[in-house]
């Protein structure tokens, strides 16, 4: 069996005689023997090499596609060699929370870095030090607007859709009303939000790009958000700021980003990272740990945990969410992979996604049956017609190695990065028309 | 240290990503940001020596001893990590038919049979991303519980004063008020202080065993008796599991759900602050209410996605943090049935033989024997000599120890909470022994001197309270 234990059985025993007892079991003399359970029905313990050899299997049983157009919220991406480098390290991979600032600056100073990184990318002014996922951030951003005369959310309807789940989660859980704008022709119209805005909304949320990578007309959603007292919070896709206007450039009060873009792999869909940003007004409200910047006694420039207050170890039962543990090491993978890229990388990155998918809706196109549901601009992602039932297209490309788009009713969800080749999406379209 | 924004040149920068091989689409002007965001243009040589740089000013396990009081920050195995990043894991897509993720369903699987053992649950979701996430999940299981039952008058979490701060702020994030609960003179929960708490509003409890002065509450039985009797269901934070896994099982401690910190107990790694990862176990009578999707195993054995039927919903989107699952399931696969629980017991023994060492000097809030951890009362100390929970910390960063957890659990006001885990070698025990009792000789010494403490760090105390008046949480050029 597999032990991480240093001391040797004689060594422990040397020790419970310096602590005065005969055997390790006195010391349990507290535990009712009711509650003992005997041996644990779970199997021996493995060596290093078995451990590593069963994990192997199961990861040996998963496919790993060799092209793949599907994004949804989850996007396979270049991950510059220096993300890995710095994330691996080990101080940075296995420190606790720098609740000591005095030998935790460089985790301080990081977390500082990704903070602004993340103000300029979104346009906003305050950003925490992450969140769980998109998600829980989207669902955090609602109900951090809301107050006593306040309290009730209006979603569009396109929305990713696990992360509308989420947000009704969290919104069931503090009785809050959430009003669903549904979508029209893959949009979301201002006139439909604004019908549904009342004296007691408290927050407008809206994806942008939308969950079908359409580009709404966010200057008039979040202008008819605001003319009912409303704060507006978008989602974005943070590869997509590279070129697209910011939230914040466009009146936003909070945004929220799904961060796995920014140097994290796909991971069966964690862990990733939750952006949060806002405006400077809503700086006290915002949820999680925030690093602020300070002085020591001598003058030095310090980082430290800063707005406690505002948290679960000091607030208990009046603080404005319970997260403690956020995702710093995703936080840390983000700052890196916005510094190898830079405004340069970003914009390219940006574009690249852009004029991919535009490539590939032409493509799909003269296939025949893969016609684009819905007018108007998309950003990297875009909805198809499809020839045959989804599921059937999605199993037939599989035998030959390729992830199509995400099925979505009778329509296929497609997507592009920048690491999808012009040979990738020429090679699909010619197994589009032998297999169909 | 400079920022990475100092060390910006224009111009400067690395080649990422290559030139497009398709036509370029423009996007019209009415989409576009104004200007491009100002991130750092560094070259890579820089940003490499940059990061080099703040990993020094980090403090990992592998950097010295880290009695940090329920954190228990273990050591962390190597080969966690190599099962993490293997392609088969890292580089598949959430929403890849079942068909092509069998072995990433099955770890799912496997990982929530073995902790469900563990914690003697029915039923166990990894989707929870961190230990306060997974409260929350677990405290909407018994909100829907109740009111799947009409059972809507019941308002009210009790919550014992030695609780974590994120019982109590769980509580009111699902719409429950907090009722607090004294400590007895033995640390444990007063049983008549319960028995008046509880009633038909009564929605649960929330309890962390050991607590967090490391007391096994001898009293379990009859406490989770109390609750049930009044129509309650009984909540285990598993944030101190470790010292009695294997040994004692929450679900036969009468508790209903619980939730495990797979950061803590089950060795995966902190990374500065997350990402961690929760698995929630609950009886039978809270299964139904599950976040969606569970993962089930077919009569062929193969794994399939399943949908709760009165499922409270999702709390993120996909499956949880599945990179950290993975590194949680190593670790378990390690132990097995017999290293579990000797893993439980060489974290009591090193607690008990630190503590033995200190008790001579410092004074304990509660005695011997404790569990994994034990609270030291800088109070006496503070009172004699001036030097302060806080300073004795500060003093320890000059000796290469990390502090134990500061000022908690707040019954004990000058408290430091200390969880040395059973990775510790007996060396490594003496050693930090010799370090907190040479600082104690310090205070008696000279008390005062250790409030400039640390004297050998690149910084000194940073200045928290102009942090928060003033806050700077961005880099600007002027600032």
């Amino acid at each position: 069996m597999g032990s991480y234990l240093p001391s040797t059985p004689e060594e422990r025993a040397a020790m419970l005689a310096e602590i005065g007892c005969d055997s390790i079991d006195e010391l349990y003399r507290n535990v009712p023997q009711d509650v003992r359970c005997g041996e644990l029905d779970i199997p021996s313990g493995l060596s290093e090499m078995e451990v590593l050899s069963e994990l192997e299997r199961m990861a040996g049983k998963n496919t790993v596609f060799r092209s793949v157009f599907r994004g949804a919220g989850a996007y396979q991406r270049y991950i510059p060699a220096l993300v890995k480098t710095v994330t691996s390290n080990e101080a940075f991979l296995t420190a606790y929370t720098p609740y000591q600032a005095e030998i935790s600056q460089g985790v301080l100073q990081s977390i500082f870095e990704y903070q602004t990184m993340v103000c300029e990318l979104t346009g906003m002014d305050v950003s925490n030090a992450s969140l769980y996922d998109g998600a829980s951030a989207a669902a955090e951003a609602v109900l951090m607007c809301g107050d006593r005369k306040r309290t009730g959310v209006v979603v569009s309807g396109a929305l990713h859709p696990e992360v509308l789940e989420t947000v009704l989660t969290y919104c069931a859980a503090h009785d809050v009303m959430v009003t669903l704008v549904p979508a029209v022709d893959g949009h979301t119209r201002p006139e439909d939000l604004a019908a549904c805005l009342e004296g007691t909304t408290a927050a407008v949320l809206f994806q942008q790009p939308n969950f079908f990578g359409l580009l709404e007309d966010a200057p008039a959603l979040i202008e008819a958000a605001h003319a009912a007292g409303a704060k507006a919070v978008v989602s974005a896709d943070p590869i997509s700021l590279g070129l697209l206007a910011t939230p914040g450039e466009l009146g936003a009060d909070v945004c929220v980003c799904e961060g796995q873009s920014l140097g994290l792999p796909l991971s069966f869909g964690g862990p990733y990272l939750g952006m949060i940003a806002c405006k400077k007004p809503l700086m006290r409200k915002l949820p999680g740990r925030i690093v602020g910047q300070t002085q020591d006694d001598a003058g030095n420039r310090a980082f430290v945990l800063t707005l406690q207050a505002r948290e679960q170890h000091i607030r208990r039962e009046k603080a404005s969410s319970n997260v403690c543990s956020n995702q710093a090491l995703c936080a840390l993978a983000a700052g890196v992979y916005l510094a190898c890229m830079g405004p340069r990388g970003m914009r390219q990155a940006a574009s690249l996604s852009l004029s991919k998918a535009h490539y590939l809706a032409e493509r799909l196109r003269e296939v025949g049956g893969f016609d684009l549901v819905f007018e108007g601009e998309f950003f990297n992602e875009f909805l198809t017609t499809c020839p045959i039932d989804p599921e059937e297209l999605e199993r037939r490309l599989a035998e030959r190695g390729i992830l199509c788009g995400v099925p979505v009713g009778e329509h296929v969800l497609w997507c592009t990065t920048e690491v999808t080749t012009k040979a990738q999406i020429d090679e699909l379209a010619q197994t589009l028309r032998e297999v169909l | 240290m400079k920022l990475v924004f100092e060390l910006s040149r224009p111009g400067r920068g690395m080649d990422v990503l290559p030139a497009c091989d398709v036509p370029e689409h423009a996007l019209d002007e009415r989409w576009l940001r104004a200007a491009a965001p100002a991130l750092p243009e560094v070259a890579e040589v820089d940003l490499d020596r940059h990061y080099h740089e703040l990993s020094k000013e980090a403090f990992g396990v592998c950097d010295g001893f880290y009695p940090l009081g329920s954190c228990t920050m273990k050591y962390n195995p190597r080969v966690n990590e190599e099962a993490a990043a293997l392609p088969g894991f890292a580089h598949i897509h959430p929403t890849q038919p079942e068909s092509t993720v069998q072995g990433a369903l099955e770890v799912i699987h496997t990982a929530g049979a073995l902790l469900g053992e563990i914690t003697g649950m029915d039923a166990v979701t990894v989707q929870p991303a961190a230990g306060a996430h997974g409260e929350f999940t677990g405290m909407l299981l018994i909100k829907a519980y109740h009111e799947s039952r009409g059972d809507t008058a019941r308002t009210k979490v009790i919550v014992p004063d030695s609780a974590h701060g994120t019982n109590p702020a769980t509580a009111t994030m699902v719409g429950f008020e907090t009722v607090n609960v004294p400590s007895n003179a033995d640390g444990g929960v007063d049983l008549d202080a319960l028995r008046e708490a509880v009633g038909p509003d009564t929605a649960g409890l929330m309890l962390t065993n050991p607590n967090t002065l490391g007391i096994f509450d001898p009293n379990i039985l009859a406490i989770t008796r109390i609750v049930h009797e009044a129509g309650g269901l009984c909540y285990y934070d598993g944030a101190n599991l470790n010292p009695v896994m294997g040994i004692a099982r929450p679900g036969d401690m009468g508790f209903d759900c619980v939730h495990l910190n797979l950061h803590k107990t089950f060795s995966t790694p902190h990374g500065g602050g997350g990402p961690g990862a929760a698995a929630v176990g609950c009886k039978a009578l809270l299964a139904p209410f599950l976040p969606g999707p569970t993962v089930e195993q077919t009569e062929d054995g193969t794994y399939r996605f399943a949908q709760p039927e009165q499922s409270i919903g999702r709390v993120k989107a996909f499956y949880g943090n599945f990179g950290v699952v993975v590194r949680a399931l190593a670790y378990v696969l390690a132990l097995g049935r017999e290293g579990i629980p000797e893993a439980a017991r060489a974290a009591v023994l090193n607690a008990n033989y630190l503590m033995k060492k200190l008790e001579g000097a410092y004074h304990m809030a509660y005695p011997g024997p404790c569990m994994h951890e034990f609270v030291i009362d800088v109070g006496p100390l503070k009172e004699r000599t001036g030097a302060s929970a806080l300073d004795v910390a500060k003093r320890l960063l000059d000796f290469g120890v990390h502090p134990p957890t500061m000022y908690f659990p707040l019954i004990v006001h000058e408290a430091l909470m200390v969880e040395p885990t059973e990775t510790e070698s007996r060396e490594t025990l003496d050693e930090a022994a010799a370090a907190f009792l040479r600082v104690y000789d310090e205070a008696c010494e000279d008390g005062e001197r250790l409030h400039g403490a640390p004297f050998t760090k690149r910084i000194g105390r940073p200045d928290e309270t102009a942090a928060a008046r003033t806050p700077i949480v961005r880099w600007t050029p002027e600032a």
